[in-house]
């Protein structure tokens, strides 16, 4: 089973336009920054907001097609005969509800009893390990068992597809780390399609089989984990995994950037539009223009130091702008601040291109 | 989870001394008419077949009149809360006018449109032959027009206050509009509804203007206690004391009962606790 | 702790009540009497007087371009209530002898009858239901409006319907004369039984059938100065301009008769 997404919504002047696929059995990370599309990527798939152009679609294992949602063919299904499963932000138990008639809530929707809807919600509390929380009130869980609880709600109508949205952003740091792999757990148990919406690239890479990084209404890059964080393909990613993102048209080994600056690379093989990641730790710093064998080299202005635990991270701006990577003993030496003149190098060897 | 009251010892001396005022002024002219009352006369005022007539009139139509805010009120709470449309702030504005509107011209308003040569009562009339005005059911209407309002803002509010995604959530779970507005939307606002219900209840048994200019004052049929106790005043003002006390009474003896438990409970709690 | 210090709570509860029951009784009257015939009064007048007392009063102030006279009108009932109360009353002029009687502390020397006003049946323009008696009033085709027995035309109301041997139900009891006027001009009541000057005041709006000589009330209207007026000379004086041919020729005009 696949969920087959090709979404056009506009909201005033926000316009989203995505395309994406997701298969049974994986998990999806929509990655992106606030105001990039996602709730609205979610709220789409659930049938909480109607599309405005393209469609949604799911194939079954036989190769059947369900059209979800196609404004061009005025289909609509509702959110109720979707068969999803949805963990919102901040959980939104229902607060007047125990958390057993929560978890029941779904069941109870669709007609069934109200006592084998209990005895089935308060089986799936005791799988979570809250049996015993079955009749308190929302208010009185913590943080990890509402996520938990929230959970159980969206499984309990035993969806083909759930939806994730930030499911960790309302937990402090401490508790998050633990609610993150029981919820990698809880994840790997669910045979359907999984989609999680986050901004943070820590949940991405902890609970995720696949990114698609969203930025401003369109898919900036998808792929694994690996391919996104080594070839970054926007300015967010790479900050995001804190990469410097060179982009440019590749000619016989040399990157053009769009002012004209040319940034020689390590093979040649390449050649058309592409990006270059280069690392933070490649690039140095010198306060007179540098001898030697390194061929790119520029001038550029100091615009912030960020101090870390054993690292400073220099921000320069310039033709090429760029972020150094270096100690704190190396700060002391080249006794940088900021506003002030500095030569960036950084050796060919290090700018490896790829495809844009 | 604990939860710690700060700031919640002794209320500054200035605050208690203004807040000893505005009490003084609310308690004041009830212990004027304890003071006045003619205690061996209640007995006698309060068993006149008039009186009870009037006070099971009022007790009627007062009752009526919060049901029937409560059926129109609800939803039309619902609708201004929950659905953006053109005009909206229009309508809300219309449905809270009678709130302002002096009630001896809310009455001719009502003349105007329901009564006999009225914009529709002369149609309810001409095909159904019923006429409000001088009726019990002229004063349910009347004390529904000053009394719906105070439902309607109430509710409205707290139904603003109800976090959306409840909805959401219980929509992706299966519910159908009526089920999430049933399980999920009214239990949160229960504590406003009852507040908006108590309300338009205690404005329904005090209205006075609308029902004397549209329904009339019949004993028996549209004289309720406010208007017995008005007309009392000018003839027998000792009767009209032990009317007010007994008016007093049945109100306070419920708004009592209903206590800060629905009154001033929050509407609503939005938020999962922290660990 | 929110239980703290109850006591020291209540005692300042207890001192702002007392501050406001204290300044109430620290309001003790000073009666200074103003013997200037010019000091401004105020006239206490039943509603049926309101037309023909605004004209007074402008006649009166031209003849005595120093005067000045306020109007307060109400429901003679009322009126007698609020000036038992304190209300400044310079001048009383009512609709009945009962009213007048119930004033405290009495007037200054005894009340004077002034005018006179006789009823009439009130009914639209054209008369639609055909009323041409009371006895049309007890039809079942018509919306009969009366006022309650504490009001003066309520009792009179009866008196007449009673001396003509009518049985009508009235369908509403108002509290006071401009309740049936306001019923009939509205469309909402067929027919009531109201002073004549109020048909005459309603104009266009209400046509006027008259109650055959025998059977009609003739409601008397007293006027004093109450014992407790602070202007008695100046009020003495509007008394007199009503009683005098000047101001019997405007109540004339507004349908009362000579006492």
């Amino acid at each position: 089973m696949r969920l087959l997404v090709d979404a056009q919504v506009t909201r005033g002047s926000f316009a989203l336009d995505v395309s994406f696929a997701v298969e049974a059995g994986e998990t999806v990370a929509l990655l992106g920054p606030n105001g990039a599309g996602k709730s609205t990527v979610l709220r789409v798939l659930a049938g909480l907001l109607a599309l405005d152009g393209g469609r949604i679609e799911v194939v079954g294992e036989g190769g059947g097609v369900t059209l979800w949602d196609e404004p061009a063919s005025d289909t609509f299904v509702p959110p109720e005969r979707r068969g999803i499963g949805v963990v919102f932000q901040d959980y939104a138990l229902f607060p007047n509800l125990s958390v057993l008639e929560n978890v029941a809530f779904g069941l109870r929707a669709r007609g069934i009893r109200a006592s084998s809807a209990r005895a089935t919600a308060l089986g799936l509390l005791d799988r979570v390990g809250l049996g015993e929380r079955a009749h308190n009130r929302p208010d009185q869980l913590s943080g990890g068992q509402a996520q938990r609880v929230a959970l159980a709600r969206a499984l309990a109508v035993e969806p083909s597809v759930l939806l994730l949205d930030e499911p960790l952003a309302a937990l402090d740091a401490l508790t998050r780390a633990e609610v993150r792999s029981d919820l990698r757990r809880q994840l790997a148990a669910f045979p359907g399609v999984r989609l999680i919406v986050t901004h943070d690239p820590v949940d991405a890479y902890a609970l995720a089989d696949r990114v698609v990084v969203l930025e401003q209404g369109s898919v900036a890059q998808t792929g694994t984990l690996d391919e996104v964080t080594m070839h970054p393909r926007s300015r967010y990613v790479a900050d995001l995994v804190g990469l410097n993102l060179l982009a440019g048209e590749m000619r016989a080994g040399v990157l053009h950037l769009p002012n004209g600056t040319q940034v020689v690379a390590a093979d040649s093989a390449l050649s058309g539009p592409a990006f270059v990641a280069v690392t933070p730790q490649s690039v140095a710093l010198h306060r007179r223009e540098p001898e030697g064998s390194a061929r790119n080299v520029w001038s550029g202005t100091v615009t912030d130091l960020d101090r870390r635990a054993d690292r400073v991270r220099v921000r320069v701006t310039g033709t090429v702008p760029l972020v150094a990577e270096i100690t704190p003993a190396a700060l002391i030496a080249l006794d940088l601040a900021v506003g002030q003149t500095v030569w960036i190098s950084v050796k060919a060897t290090e700018i490896i291109g790829y495809p844009a | 989870m604990t939860r710690r009251r700060v700031g919640q010892s002794r209320p500054p001396t200035l605050a208690l001394l203004l807040a000893g005022l505005a009490v003084a002024f609310f308690a004041l002219p009830f212990v004027g008419i304890l003071w006045r009352m003619p205690w061996s006369r209640v007995g006698s005022v309060l068993g006149d077949q008039a009186v009870r007539e009037a006070l099971r009139v009022s007790l009627e139509t007062s009752v009526l009149a919060a049901v029937v805010s409560l059926a129109l009120g609800v939803p039309l709470a619902w609708v201004l809360a929950q659905f953006d449309f053109p005009g909206r702030s229009i309508v809300r504005a219309l449905s809270t006018l009678s709130m302002v509107l002096p009630p001896v011209v809310g009455g001719v308003a009502l003349f105007f449109s329901f009564g006999r040569r009225g914009l529709f009562g002369q149609y309810l009339d001409r095909w159904f032959g019923i006429r409000l005005p001088f009726t019990t059911a002229g004063v349910v209407v009347a004390q529904v027009f000053v009394a719906m309002p105070f439902l309607v803002l109430t509710v409205e509010a707290a139904l603003r206050q109800v976090d959306p995604r409840f909805g959401d959530a219980a929509r992706t779970l299966g519910g159908s509009r009526w089920t999430v507005f049933r399980r999920v939307t009214l239990p949160a606002v229960r504590p406003a509804l009852i507040a908006g219900l108590v309300l338009s209840w205690a404005r329904a048994l005090g209205e006075f203007g609308a029902t004397i200019t549209f329904a009339g004052n019949l004993p028996g049929r549209t004289q309720t206690m406010p208007l017995a106790t008005y007309l009392a005043l000018e003839s027998d003002p000792e009767s009209a004391l032990v009317l007010s006390l007994a008016l007093i009474a049945v109100s306070f003896a419920v708004l009592l009962g209903l206590r800060d438990r629905w009154l001033g409970a929050p509407s609503g709690r939005t938020s999962v606790a922290a660990p | 702790m929110s239980a703290a210090r109850p006591r020291r709570v209540f005692g300042l509860l207890g001192l702002a009540l007392g501050l406001v029951v204290g300044m109430s009784a620290c309001s003790t009257k000073r009666v200074t009497i103003d013997t200037d015939p010019d000091a401004p009064i105020t006239v206490f007048a039943a509603s049926s007087l309101t037309g023909a007392f605004g004209v007074i009063g402008t006649a009166y102030t031209a003849a005595y371009p120093d005067a000045k006279v306020e109007f307060s009108v109400g429901a003679s009932s009322e009126l007698v209530a609020q000036i038992n109360q304190g209300a400044p009353a310079d001048v009383f002029a009512s609709a009945d002898g009962e009213s007048m009687g119930r004033l405290e502390p009495g007037t200054n020397g005894a009340p004077e009858n002034f005018a006179t006003n006789r009823l009439q049946i009130i009914v639209a323009p054209g008369n639609p239901k055909g009323i041409i008696g009371l006895a049309d009033l007890a039809r079942a085709d018509v919306v009969f409006v009366s006022a309650a027995p504490q009001v003066p035309i309520g009792r009179y109301t009866q008196q007449v319907l009673a001396a003509a041997g009518v049985i009508a139900a009235p369908k509403s009891l108002e509290a006071n004369v401009k309740g049936i006027v306001n019923k009939v001009v509205l469309g909402e009541a067929d027919a009531g039984i109201v002073y004549v000057t109020d048909v005459l005041a309603a104009g266009s709006k209400a046509l006027g059938v008259d109650i055959p000589g025998p059977v009609n009330v003739v409601a008397t209207y007293p006027i004093a100065v109450p014992a407790a007026s602070k202007h008695p000379d100046a009020a003495a004086r509007f008394v007199a301009f009503v009683r005098s041919p000047a101001g019997q020729a405007i109540l004339a005009r507004f349908g009362f008769g000579r006492p």
